[in-house]
């Protein structure tokens, strides 16, 4: 590759690249994110490659192993251009038969494409899939067209050239500006206006200044900014760079969890293409500009995402917040003014720059402009990342995108934010999704993760467990934060053991209220908020476990209780043969009976139960019905069943 | 050396710009308590107990004063309600994990009885640490042999003596002196005897 010199070589090597590929007609984009690698999607294309190559198609018909397609469920994914078909779970096998039927003859394989529940026909098209067709993917929509390990990819699908733009046409201010002026809000979780925070980098004193991404995106369930930055991560480098130029700084750094492991793959490769091409190091395009960015792994804790402590991180300290009544804006990276957005915050910026603040505007709700990335998971039956307008409602993502409770089970709660957010009830499904209308509910946007639960969900289980993870995540540098979760995480531990008290529910109450105003960081200002969302909206299922040990969502193993009716119970033998503790005594024609000693409520009995008679049942909380003696004869007859 | 006026309790208080408002305010005789703070180290902002509330307008709120810079015109209140409360539930927190040292003492002041938490399990002994980390701090700061550190994070973290930095140990034995709970006293014991 030559180095381009200019804003118009860079124009020239744009063209040089499209023409070349003009001869190529169709196109096969496979996914290779996290999930559909892990489906060993890698194979898949291999086989597309190879097959395309025996019958000498290569040349007019390309393999692009590109990032993250979002319907991570359904993978390894395939894509096909120019028609946009998609197919799901594709192996190996199938790949000589989509060569011949779909490239060749613009036939469909039917049985690789999706179902749709609803109409009960296939649909071929991502305009025709309802996970696709409500979503707008203008951030992760590039994700296709690229492969992330070829700079040519981005260029040719327009990349660089906003940055071109802003070098050769806009003054630093201009860039900041149109940022301002498009009421861009940080992604990574407060929802911080991006406009202000790099004008106050810009005007604090002090020089270097730094500009770093924030891709230690920790909350459990969320994989938004790692797909983006493992399939597009040209995109994060331009963004950074303007504004990097928008803020006067030379120096960037891009702090990425270890585990991301392709993304630590790709990063170093678009770096080392975008030095190659003269669009990073100095006098970039010959404008005078000058950049680079360093990469910095971080070692896996959470509270590393905070953006004092990620910085004493990269300083090679342990990364653990500081207060900071001074801003990193002003004072962050070795005392110097630095510039902290998260991934899909600075993704964001060259489609700014490229399209305008007002086509950005246009996008999204009053308070919160632009569109979203959510990482869809739980108890929906399609998951993935979803990527919306925001003012989308939280029932047009789980009902249309999501397709429903999975099961056909009944909805009980979406929890938002991650471990900081919230569990919104079923009577805010219609709220339009925005920063602020979920802080109003008492969660928040946080990062983009969005777990859905059902009715066999226990919400005081819930709230345990982000308590349980944020405990052992806070760094515990602090009081509020460290004892305060430790005693929230054994009242809650005490709660569903059946030894809560109503008065826990107050002490609670008191202790997050406590943590929000007195802990140091953010972390632990935001760490109650699944109690105190659950609080407000499940208090019930917190009175039962209290007042009357009962687990509603049946879940708590310590109250819940299993119980043979006797009446339905035909003798059939199986859940005793299965039974992992022999608490089930029974024989041939006699009632089968629990011995809720010997029980350890794994449910094994409830599940083998065969569903014709179901005779287990799982109570919410004892005592269990006294049971039948001894020797009491079934009622029922099994047919065909083992005696 | 420039000056900054600000109210303390309602008294006007003139202190030296860049001064915390913990120092203006105990140099004015205000009283604040504080685990973590010591005058030989940089403030850590970790105990939370010299939290005060600060009015600017309309608007108040609360900030770890060891850590917040004096500002014209602050006026600040030391030991109004929402200071208490905030100081009440710190002592109930730490009863239980550090019941001696200078907890006892704030629980009086703040006449707290008792506290409503207890440790993990029933029967554990207290490990007499409120992680102030005035050992590790001084060690690293002034002692400069990084051989006391906390180990572990969240709720599992704890001071502990490095085993591979005995070596740069300088024996000063300040950590000994500086610690609020005397728990340090029965951890050195695994400490080499002084070359």
């Amino acid at each position: 590759m030559k180095k381009l010199k200019s804003v118009v070589e860079l124009k020239q090597f744009r063209e040089e690249l499209l023409a070349e590929r003009k001869g190529i007609k169709k196109s096969i984009a496979v996914c290779e994110g996290t999930g559909c690698h892990a489906y060993k999607s890698s194979a898949v294309a291999d086989a597309f490659e190879k097959e395309l190559k025996q019958r000498g198609l290569d040349a007019g018909i390309a393999v692009r192993r590109t990032g993250c397609h979002g319907f991570c469920e359904r993978g390894p994914m395939a894509k096909i251009f120019p028609q946009k078909i998609f197919y799901f779970q594709v192996k190996p096998e199938d790949v000589a038969e989509i060569v011949e039927s779909t490239l060749l003859s613009d036939k469909l394989v039917e049985r690789l494409l999706f179902f749709d529940e609803k109409t009960g026909k296939r649909c071929a098209c991502q305009d025709e899939i309802p996970f696709y067709k409500l979503q707008d993917q203008v951030v992760f929509g590039n994700n296709f067209l690229i492969s992330p390990k070829h700079i040519e990819d981005y260029m040719a699908a327009g990349g660089y050239s906003a940055l071109a733009r802003a070098l050769s046409t806009m003054t630093p201010l201009d860039v900041l500006e149109e940022v301002k002026k498009s009421g861009l809000r940080g992604r990574g979780g407060g929802g911080f206006p991006a406009g202000l925070k790099w004008d106050t980098t810009r005007n604090a004193p002090g020089e270097p200044k730094y500009v770093i991404v924030n891709a230690d995106e920790g909350d459990p369930g969320a994989y938004m900014d790692r797909s983006l930055l493992e399939g597009n991560p040209h995109s994060v480098l331009e963004g950074l760079m303007l504004g990097a130029y928008a803020v006067g700084s030379n120096q960037g750094f891009i702090y990425v969890r270890q585990e991301y492991s392709i993304a630590i793959e790709n990063l170093p490769i678009a770096i080392e293409q975008a030095k190659q091409l003269g669009l990073l190091g100095e006098n970039i395009l010959g404008t005078g500009f000058s950049f680079d960015v360093t990469i910095h792994q971080g070692a896996g804790a959470f509270v590393s995402g905070e953006s004092s402590a990620l910085m004493s991180a990269i300083e090679g300290r342990v990364g653990e917040p500081r207060p900071k009544y001074i801003r990193t804006a002003v004072r962050g990276l070795w005392d110097k003014p630095s510039n902290l957005n998260n991934v899909e915050t600075w993704a964001n910026v060259p489609l700014i720059i490229n399209n305008g603040s007002d086509w950005f505007r246009s996008l999204g709700t009053q308070g919160s402009k632009g569109t979203k990335i959510f990482s869809l998971v739980g108890k929906v039956k399609c998951t993935g990342l979803v990527e919306v307008p925001m003012g989308v409602t939280l029932r047009q993502i789980v009902y249309d995108i999501g397709g429903g409770i999975r099961n056909d089970r009944k909805f009980k709660a979406v929890q938002t934010g991650g471990p900081s957010g919230g569990c919104i009830p079923e009577q805010y499904l219609d709220l339009p999704v925005d920063f602020d209308e979920l802080s109003k509910v008492g969660s928040m946007m946080g990062s983009g993760g969005l777990i859905v639960m059902d009715e066999d969900t226990c919400m005081v289980d819930v709230a345990k467990y982000f308590t349980n993870f944020l405990a052992q995540e806070s760094c515990g540098k602090c009081v509020p934060c460290r004892e305060g979760l430790r005693q929230m995480k054994r009242i809650l531990q005490n709660i569903t053991r059946g030894k809560g008290a109503e008065a826990d529910l107050n002490t609670l109450e008191e202790l997050g209220a406590f943590m929000k105003e007195a802990s140091l960081c953010a972390l632990g200002q935001t760490a109650a908020n699944p109690v105190l969302s659950t609080l407000r909206y499940f208090r019930n299922e917190y009175e039962a476990h209290v007042l009357h040990g009962q687990c509603p969502a049946r879940v708590c193993r310590d109250l819940i209780v299993f119980y043979i009716d006797p009446l339905k119970c035909t003798a059939c033998g199986t859940c005793r043969k299965q039974c992992p503790t022999d608490a089930i005594s029974g024989d041939k024609k006699l009632v089968h009976i629990i011995d809720q000693e010997k029980c350890i409520k794994c449910g094994t009995c409830f599940q083998v139960c065969p569903a014709r008679f179901s005779a287990v049942s799982r109570l919410p909380g004892g005592p269990a019905p006294a049971p039948v003696a001894y020797g009491t004869t079934v009622v029922q007859k099994a047919k065909g069943e083992s005696r | 050396m420039k000056t900054v006026t600000l109210k303390i309790n309602g008294l006007e208080v003139s202190a030296r710009e860049g001064a915390s408002v913990l120092d203006a305010a105990r140099a004015a005789g205000f009283d604040i308590p504080t685990l973590c703070s010591h005058e030989e180290l940089e403030p850590a902002g970790v105990c939370r107990f010299c939290m005060v509330e600060i009015t600017r307008g309309t608007k108040s709120r609360l900030v770890a004063s060891c850590v917040y810079p004096v500002e014209n015109g602050l006026e600040v209140q030391t030991e109004s309600d929402r200071v208490k409360k905030i100081r009440r539930m710190l002592i109930e927190l730490l009863l239980p994990v550090a019941p001696s040292g200078p907890i006892g003492a704030l629980a009086k002041r703040y006449g707290v009885e008792k506290s409503r938490f207890e440790l993990d399990n029933p029967g554990q002994a207290p490990a007499n640490c409120s992680l102030c980390g005035l050992c590790v701090r001084y060690c690293e700061q002034i002692g400069g042999g990084d051989a006391v550190g906390f180990l572990g994070r969240g709720v599992s973290r704890k001071v502990a003596l490095m085993p591979d930095k005995g070596d740069e140990c300088v024996f000063c034995r300040k950590c000994y002196s500086i610690c609020n709970s005397g728990r340090f006293v029965e951890m050195a014991e695994v400490f080499p005897d002084q070359p």
